[in-house]
């Protein structure tokens, strides 16, 4: 009898007790800064090869500079920061925020902006004097209502055309299309030849190409006013643009996994032409470790996407100082390091990105970052849609769902109405 | 005191489990009920009530339509396909196979891999490139000379959820066939042999004994699947990720609340899940408490 009693005990306090411990970690992870050294837990979804090396080099550089703070590296991994946006919503709701997140510059931070959750960075911006180096452009687009909330630190470019040059010479191509009309000529001239025109990945990178197409036919003018109060989704130019787009789908190969098949496709000589952010060219270019080990300029080339010549069709991880930071001097601190022209020079090279700054060291840059870098400082600016910039999260998924059920039944018609209602509905 | 010793302990025992069901499973349902019945369309406003308006307006999005459809063709090629392989494998077992415990670890061992893993491996086996680009099952196919059944398995538009139902009645028809292997030895010997005695033949035997006395077993299997099958995520997202050609509505759950950042909707389409699950499940609780009582 006694023996049961026991048993029965034991089993409830256990019991209880992992019932209650799931409440005492928390407390424990968010005061454990407070003794000592303070802790500075920097949120990111830089865990990959070359991004992940990028963080550690601004890391030795922060600790360096403040011996005082130890930092904490709360990375979460996952290709473009899905699982990492997640767990971090549900942190701020929680309003357990980390000291500092990377986020996307621009519309993909309104969220928490509106919610309240992030301190305005104007100040920073001043005693750095930010503003006299970078882009004014750039600080516009990421400006809501004159107040700046991030600091990029680094810029990647969407609107690039990867292609083979042996496939194009053998479709008796001689340079890379400068125009929609071109390119879709080209396209027909490599289809001829049994290769696969374009190459495509999974959903996501349809939106990509979109927002491309989209640039290139709209033009960077009647572009940019879409992400504007004045915009027209209704106009004949964006039916024209979507049946520019619908042309170019129908030459797509069968969408492969993701964009690392579908770069794979061109560098392997299957596939003529991709369109995909540059970081892709870390991937073409890279050692076989992380990448294919491909020659730049003989193996693969690349150009600005059809169309787009002359605009830079930008994205940017930056940080964020969310309100209510436990440390918030050592988030300071840290995006102090992120803004400044060390941090940046350390971390682009080994990301395979430019810095958001224009004063960079320039011999740091080869090949086709150096390109990149030298667009950077002349082209007219436009922003991504997939990736955060122009459009809020709410907007960026309703033309996720548009392009996807596009896909499927190459209504442009309905695709277009179904834009204009993303457009109405995305409270942006 | 006796009485009390008599109740006590056994009381004590299961309160914690009690207290962790009625807040984190019924708790949270209604919380997650109460938040389907607002216009909280974002994570700031607070939302007010707004009835059943969020469960009709869902039916004008074509992605639910899609959505739903998908997860009807994949429940009924998966329920019916594990279900009819399962008792397949286990009609062969219960027919003496040597070697007999050897087969049902190999069947039976896909269960102990996470649909995660299951979909790693599927999504490179059914790779949809055909032709000279073909890898995984379609290439197999061309080896065999057997071209003419490359297809592009769960990108094709019309049959692609029943592509990715193979992955999953790969997993869990070795499961099937355990419940089933089991209800077959549960048939006694002696009414079989009096229905031989009777001049049953072999097949009348189990078109008359054995079947009727699997009832509940099928039963019991035909819930476990369709519940899986409904909530299905995590192999859909290891296939394909989160696109409109494989969607269900737990991944448009996921993208409701994530991505677009409604809690209303994304509280709306799990309130769906649960009624579609408890369709599935009351009826077959309701039997059950019946049966008990009859005996």
């Amino acid at each position: 009898m006694r023996r049961r009693w026991l048993a029965a005990v034991a089993v409830s306090v256990a019991g209880l007790l992992t019932l209650t411990a799931c409440g005492g970690s928390d407390d424990k992870a968010a005061g454990g800064g407070q003794s000592g050294q303070k802790k500075v837990e920097v949120f990111s979804w830089w865990t990959g090869p070359g991004e992940a090396d990028g963080l550690k080099a601004m890391r030795e550089i922060f600790e360096k500079g403040n011996p005082g703070f130890t930092f904490y590296d709360a990375a979460v991994a996952g290709g473009s920061g899905d699982q990492a946006r997640a767990l971090l919503s549900s942190k701020l709701q929680a309003n357990q925020p980390p000291d500092t997140f990377q986020g996307h510059a621009g519309a993909e931070l309104q969220g928490y902006i509106k919610a309240g959750k992030l301190e305005p960075l104007n100040f920073l911006y001043d005693e750095l004097k930010l503003k006299d180096v970078l882009p004014q452009e750039l600080i516009d687009q990421i400006s809501v209502q004159g107040q700046v909330y991030s600091v990029p630190v680094n810029i990647h470019r969407s609107n690039v055309l990867w292609f083979n040059p042996s496939v194009l010479k053998a479709a008796g191509i001689s340079e890379a299309p400068k125009t929609i009309d071109e390119f879709i000529a080209d396209l027909g001239k490599v289809k001829k030849t049994g290769k696969i025109p374009l190459s495509i990945g999974s959903q996501w990178t349809a939106v990509h190409l979109l927002e491309s197409v989209m640039l290139g036919s709209l033009g960077t003018d009647a572009y940019n006013e879409l992400w504007t109060a004045n915009a027209d989704w209704s106009g004949a130019n964006v039916t024209k643009a979507l049946e520019n787009f619908k042309t170019i789908l129908s030459y797509a190969g069968t969408p492969q996994e993701d964009w690392q098949p579908a770069a794979k496709q061109v560098a392997d000589g299957e596939a003529a032409f991709n369109i995909m952010g540059d970081w892709a060219y870390g991937y073409f270019h890279n050692p076989p470790d992380g990448g294919l080990g491909k020659q730049s300029k003989t193996d693969f080339d690349w150009a600005a996407s059809p169309g787009t010549d002359g605009t830079f069709m930008w994205l940017s991880d930056s940080f964020t100082l969310p309100k209510g930071a436990p440390n918030r001097d050592g988030a300071v601190a840290w995006l102090k390091v992120a803004a400044s022209k060390e941090g940046q020079d350390a971390f682009n090279p080994k990301k395979g990105s430019i810095p958001a700054r224009k004063d960079a060291d320039k011999s740091l840059y080869q090949d086709y970052l150096a390109w990149d870098l030298d667009q950077w400082a002349s082209a007219k600016l436009a922003g991504s849609i997939q990736h955060g910039v122009v459009a809020n999260d709410a907007w960026r998924t309703a033309i996720n769902d548009a392009v996807g059920l596009f896909q499927q039944d190459q209504d442009v018609a309905k695709f277009q109405q179904a834009l204009i209602a993303a457009a109405k509905n995305s409270g942006q | 005191m006796t009485r009390v010793r008599r109740w006590l302990p056994g009381l004590l025992l299961v309160t914690p489990s009690i207290v962790a069901v009625a807040v984190f499973v019924y708790g949270l349902l209604g919380w997650n009920l109460k938040v389907a019945m607002t216009d909280q369309h974002d994570e700031i406003s607070q939302g007010s009530f707004v009835g059943l308006e969020n469960f009709t307006a869902i039916w004008d999005q074509e992605r639910w339509g899609i959505s739903v459809r998908h997860a009807i063709v994949f429940t009924v090629v998966f329920v019916g396909g594990a279900l009819v392989l399962g008792w397949l494998l286990a009609f062969l077992m219960e027919k003496g196979i040597r070697g007999e415990s050897g087969f049902r670890a190999v069947y039976l061992f896909p269960m102990a891999v996470s649909f995660i893993a299951t979909g790693v491996v599927w999504r490179w086996l059914m790779n949809s490139g055909t032709g000279e680009r073909a890898v995984g099952l379609n290439s197999l196919f061309h080896y065999l000379g057997l071209d003419f059944l490359q297809w592009q398995w769960f990108r094709d538009p019309d049959w692609g959820m029943a592509a990715m139902a193979i992955p999953a009645i790969w997993q869990m028809s070795g499961y099937v066939m355990a419940l089933f292997l089991a209800g077959f030895r549960g048939v006694p010997d002696e009414l079989r042999e009096s229905a031989r005695v009777d001049g049953c033949g072999e097949w009348q035997v189990y078109r008359h004994i054995v079947l009727p006395m699997l009832r509940p077993v099928t039963l019991s299997a035909l819930i476990i699947l369709g519940h899986i099958s409904l909530k299905v995520f995590d192999l859909i997202v290891a296939v394909s990720g989160k696109q409109i050609i494989t969607d269900v509505p737990a991944i448009f759950m996921w993208t409701a609340v994530f991505d677009s950042h409604d809690p209303a909707k994304g509280a709306t389409i799990a309130s769906y899940i649960v009624i579609s699950v408890a369709v599935f499940v009351v009826p077959y609780l309701v039997w059950n408490a019946r049966k008990g009582k009859r005996s």
